[in-house]
């Protein structure tokens, strides 16, 4: 039983990342109907440009919480610019060019973002320099829980509960949900809708940002091809919980966290990258509209 | 239909006109190859093994070079990619046109180059590759060092003797043959010492996340850990299992064998064990000797790699002058037929599987530094 | 069929033969191998452009089915095939005739795949089209890597234990590229016909098509099929060629590629696929002096190419002679009939 819960904490845990990073696929879909495979690699530059910024500030042997917010919210903000540069130079100008192009243009910049990371940081791999000392917090019989985990798991759901804020509390939130469900409509409204999509972009990549620097902190190794699969899995995570669905995202990724580590713990590793993909197909074939989406009809 | 036909042909001649930039090779240099992890994942395995070969090399140049010649290197990068590995050594063998292979130090890495060297009857000696397989491709393969059927049995002696455990539990990396190999003969001496396997989880190389199996591990009480995997993931392995509780000493194979140990795994690692092929502060003076010129050089203690790579190209280099000849056959017999090398890693003698017989050493982690601990001997 | 395609095919037979003589004694081997993988990329971007191109299914896990051909047709020579050219004694003329059985091998159960795939998949639209083949993809390329009897996480070597004399290996280019244009003659022959029509119906609109009659569905996995039939093939030859393969070549990477050479060649256009996938293979290994910059040039081609040109190079006209055979076919005007 105590092997199960700590199994749990694992998974909810390494969820939350996958949450996060789904966050940012989901809110783009909704408001463009794009699915932004460069989505991943935001996620890495985060890891990197947080790795960067410890080492510039000097943050490297000296563990700290402020170090560690430091370089969350420098993280962050690089992110969410490189998030709006994307959208402004790849998407924006395939507005309306159907749904293929802009797919196209997603891988595109997916690979161009992965061998410039590879050039600009070099292809070894990188070592998270540890901004916090790794103790354990919090012991309950064979269950235990460090202060890393700790902090990975309140980050992220502080960062969820903001994003769930601004989305259903904010006037940009409503801007977005306007967006989502009908462009044309909330243009005629007076919404404006290019800003609204250009913070829907750097939200979702602070997100990612985040993740990111979580990982960096939890499973300290880096390398510019990182996003690659948690990008997959990720945004399998959105489909599961129905893509275009805030809660659906943090659901879905909870709950593709879960599932992996019950799998790897319990029946094998070899097939924790194959149960992701696994999902993705029986969701498809049997509720593809995800656990929270809705369905759509077909207007001919 | 035609359009095709059409389209290739001009490809073609394309393709023949950027021909006429073709390699060649200067009369008066022997080249040898080598193909190793540059960059990547294991990118020490290769970066130590070819300043280990260059070092060899130049002091072989500097005594006169090699029947008259002297002696190149072309190094080809595989990334610390499996199926690179084997176009990295097709490039070598036929853009380069090298007499010898040395290479490569990950096992899965030399079974995907050594059937090329089979092929093209080019000799390959791999510095460091440890599962018995790879020497098994063909008559031209050879290696320097010891196999895992041996190194396996060492620490599960190692475990059951020096740290009396009965329960042992093993996490390796199913995607390495080398990881496959060495678990599978653990555990054979494991059992057939009367041990208990408590525990046998894998991983991938390239994961980041191992607290599943860890959980999994903790629950089942072992004494020790066997995790005969790459440095990389170890450094990871031994932070989370710290994390999770785990007290029990990790113990591993030659894959350890990285400053890049020290360097990911921190305090993390402090107190385990590993068996490896030499020890750098071992008190033998050839070794101290071959330290000191090795430090001088490149400003850094040679690990296991290094020296591995030295005695390789100084087993190739002993071989070219016995056989006379840079020819295939020839150079082949030669190598086989090598007895009693003098090597930094121990006396080499290759026996008719093409391995060397050699001892191997056990490090322990202590202080944040490999220190010696003790020799085991090859029966 | 009529005097001036019979010289044509005439013509054609003997500058493969003649390939095949000359390639080896000319090429120095490593050249023969980028020609090859032209070819091979040739075939399967010309498969991939059937179901992307003229039926207007986002399909993004081809090499997936480029995996399940390589992978059998592989198991099929080691296994099977070696012991049979041991005894018929490995000569020319044996060697010629037992090539073409594991790349029809590869090819069927590549199509097997295929049919596995497209019956549950071709359910949906567009993008969950797209996300489902990608996953199909990969499913199929993990399930393969553990696989320890084609050699798992190690790669598979062409090489049969039993028979260590054996050369399975294929190397002519004549076969490759004789293949090739087999490949392009098909689907050309496919979709530049009456029924043929069916698949552009699909394409254009397929609730419209659906509503006169055409059975769309069937249209659809007769496209995947066919595809992947052709997708397995290439990968038979890739296997056969380089005489070694792992997972890693058939990723979803690869399959990126594959769309890449559709969608810039103009989706629609069978000479736009084969340009785009000769250019695009033959130009990273001509650009190798440039190191890390090649991926980088080539990423930020397709970007631009997608928004200053988003039709791709052809659209979805043709080179001459398959631009012959498409207005040639179409002036039938057969009814709507799909393969027989």
């Amino acid at each position: 039983m105590e092997n199960l819960l700590q199994q749990l904490l694992n998974g909810v845990t390494w969820g939350s990342i996958y949450a996060l990073i789904a966050l940012g696929y989901t809110m783009v879909y909704g408001v463009l109907r794009l699915i932004n495979f460069a989505h991943g690699e935001v996620y890495m530059m985060g890891a990197m440009s947080g790795y960067y910024t410890a080492h510039w500030l000097g943050l490297a042997g000296a563990p700290s919480v402020t170090g560690l917010v430091v370089v969350l919210v420098a993280s962050m903000l690089v992110c969410g610019l490189l998030g709006a540069l994307i959208e402004r130079v790849a998407y924006r100008p395939l507005r309306g060019a159907g749904r293929l192009a802009p797919l196209i243009t997603a891988i595109g910049v997916s690979l161009l973002l992965q061998n410039a990371g590879q050039l600009v940081f070099g292809a070894d791999p990188k070592f998270f320099p540890p901004l916090l000392r790794s103790e354990e917090v919090f012991r309950a019989g064979e269950v235990a829980i460090s202060n890393i985990q700790l902090t990975v798991l309140v980050t992220a759901l502080l960062l969820m509960g903001a994003l769930e804020y601004i989305v259903q509390r904010t006037r940009f939130g409503r801007a977005m949900r306007a967006v989502s469900y009908d462009a044309p409509a909330a243009a005629l409204m007076g919404v404006p809708v290019d800003r609204v999509i250009a913070g829907t972009f750097v939200l979702g990549s602070m997100l990612a940002a985040a993740a990111g620097i979580l990982v960096g902190l939890s499973n300290p190794k880096i390398d510019p091809l990182m996003g690659l699969m948690p990008g997959l899995k990720a945004f399998v995570a959105a489909v599961l919980g129905g893509i275009g669905s805030v809660p659906g995202a943090m659901v879905g990724g909870l709950l593709l966290g879960v599932i992996e580590t019950l799998v790897t713990g319990y029946l094998s590793s070899t097939y924790r990258d194959a149960i992701a993909f696994v999902i993705l197909v029986v969701i498809l074939l049997y509720r593809p509209t995800g656990l929270f989406g809705a369905s759509t009809t077909e207007k001919v | 239909m035609r359009g095709a036909a059409r389209a290739a042909v001009c490809v073609v001649s394309w393709a023949l006109g950027a021909l006429a930039c073709g390699g060649g090779q200067g009369g008066d240099t022997i080249v040898v190859g080598h193909v190793a992890s540059m960059t990547g994942d294991t990118a020490t395995f290769g970066r130590s093994a070819d300043q280990g070969i260059r070092m060899a090399v130049e002091e072989a140049n500097a005594a006169g070079g090699v029947l008259g010649k002297k002696l190149s290197v072309v190094t080809e990068d595989d990334r610390s990619v499996t199926e690179e590995a084997r176009s990295a050594a097709q490039k070598l063998i036929q853009r380069d046109q090298i007499i010898a292979l040395l290479g490569e130090v990950a096992s899965s890495r030399s079974l995907a180059a050594a059937p090329e060297a089979q092929r093209a009857k080019v000799p390959m000696i791999s510095p460091g590759s440890t599962n018995p397989k790879v020497t098994e491709v063909g008559d031209y393969i050879f290696r320097a060092c010891f196999i895992d059927p041996f190194q396996g049995a060492v620490m599960a002696r190692f475990a059951a003797d020096e740290l009396h455990a009965k329960r042992f539990a093993i996490l390796f990396d199913f995607k390495q043959d080398y990881s496959v190999g060495l678990a599978e003969f653990f555990r054979d001496t494991v059992k057939k010492n009367g041990g208990e396997i408590v525990a046998d989880e894998r991983y991938t190389s390239g994961d980041i996340e191992f607290r599943a199996q860890l959980t999994t591990i903790r629950a089942a009480n072992p004494d020790v850990i066997f995790v005969p995997g790459y440095y990389t993931e170890l450094g990871l392995i031994a932070k989370q299992a710290r994390e999770l509780g785990i007290t029990v000493p990790l113990l591993g194979g030659d894959g350890w064998d990285s400053e890049k140990t020290l360097e990911i795994g921190g305090d993390a690692v402090e107190g385990y064990f590993f068996s490896t092929h030499y020890a750098a502060d071992s008190d033998n003076p050839r070794v101290q000797e071959f330290v000191k010129r090795f430090t001088a050089k490149y400003g850094a203690t040679p690990d296991a790699m290094a020296a591995l790579g030295y005695d390789s190209a100084g087993i190739l280099v002993d071989a070219l002058k016995r056989a006379g000849a840079t020819d295939g056959a020839k150079l082949r017999d030669a190598i086989a037929a090598t007895s009693g090398f003098d090597g930094v890693t121990g006396k080499i003698s290759i026996d008719p599987q093409r391995n060397a017989r050699k001892d191997a050493v056990v490090l322990k982690i202590e202080g944040g530094k490999f220190r010696y601990y003790r020799t085991v001997s090859a029966e | 069929m009529s005097s001036a395609s019979l010289g044509r095919i005439a013509a054609l037979v003997l500058g493969l033969a003649a390939l095949h003589w000359l390639a080896p004694l000319v090429l120095n081997p490593y050249y023969v191998t980028i020609l090859a993988r032209i070819g091979i990329a040739i075939i399967a971007a010309v498969s991939l452009q059937l179901v992307n191109g003229f039926t207007g299914q986002f399909s993004i896990g081809h090499a997936g089915f480029m995996a399940v051909g390589a992978y059998s047709s592989a198991a099929f020579s080691v296994y099977l095939g070696a012991s049979v050219l041991d005894s018929l004694g490995g000569g020319g003329l044996a060697r010629l005739a037992y090539f073409p059985f594991p790349l029809v091998c590869g090819g069927i159960a590549a199509a097997v795949a295929g049919l596995v795939v497209a019956v549950p998949a071709l359910r949906l639209r567009g993008d969950y089209l797209a996300i489902a083949t990608l996953g199909a993809g990969e499913i199929i390329r993990i399930a393969i890597l553990n696989i320890d009897a084609v050699g798992g996480a190690r790669g598979f070597s062409l090489a049969s234990a039993a028979h260590p004399s054996v050369d399975l290996r294929f190397e002519s280019l004549a076969g490759v590229y004789g293949v090739a244009v087999l490949t392009i003659a098909a689907i050309a022959r496919l979709v530049y016909s009456g029924g043929g029509l069916a698949f552009r119906a699909v394409r254009e609109d397929e609730i419209a098509a659906e509503s006169l009659g055409v059975p769309t569905t069937r249209v659809k996995v007769e496209a995947f099929l066919v595809s992947s039939f052709f997708a397995g093939v290439a990968g038979a030859l890739f296997a056969h060629t380089e005489g070694y393969i792992h997972t890693n070549s058939f990723s979803f990477v690869r399959s990126f590629e594959l769309v890449a050479f559709v969608v810039l060649g103009g989706l629609g256009s069978l000479s736009g696929a084969v340009l785009a996938a000769a250019v695009l293979t033959a130009l990273p290994e001509g650009l190798r002096g440039l190191g890390e910059w090649r991926m980088i040039l080539y990423s930020l081609l397709l970007i631009l190419t997608m928004i200053l040109r988003p039709q791709g190079l052809l659209g979805q006209r043709e080179l001459l002679p398959l631009g012959a055979v498409r207005r040639a076919r179409s002036r039938k005007g057969e009814p709507w009939r799909c393969l027989k």
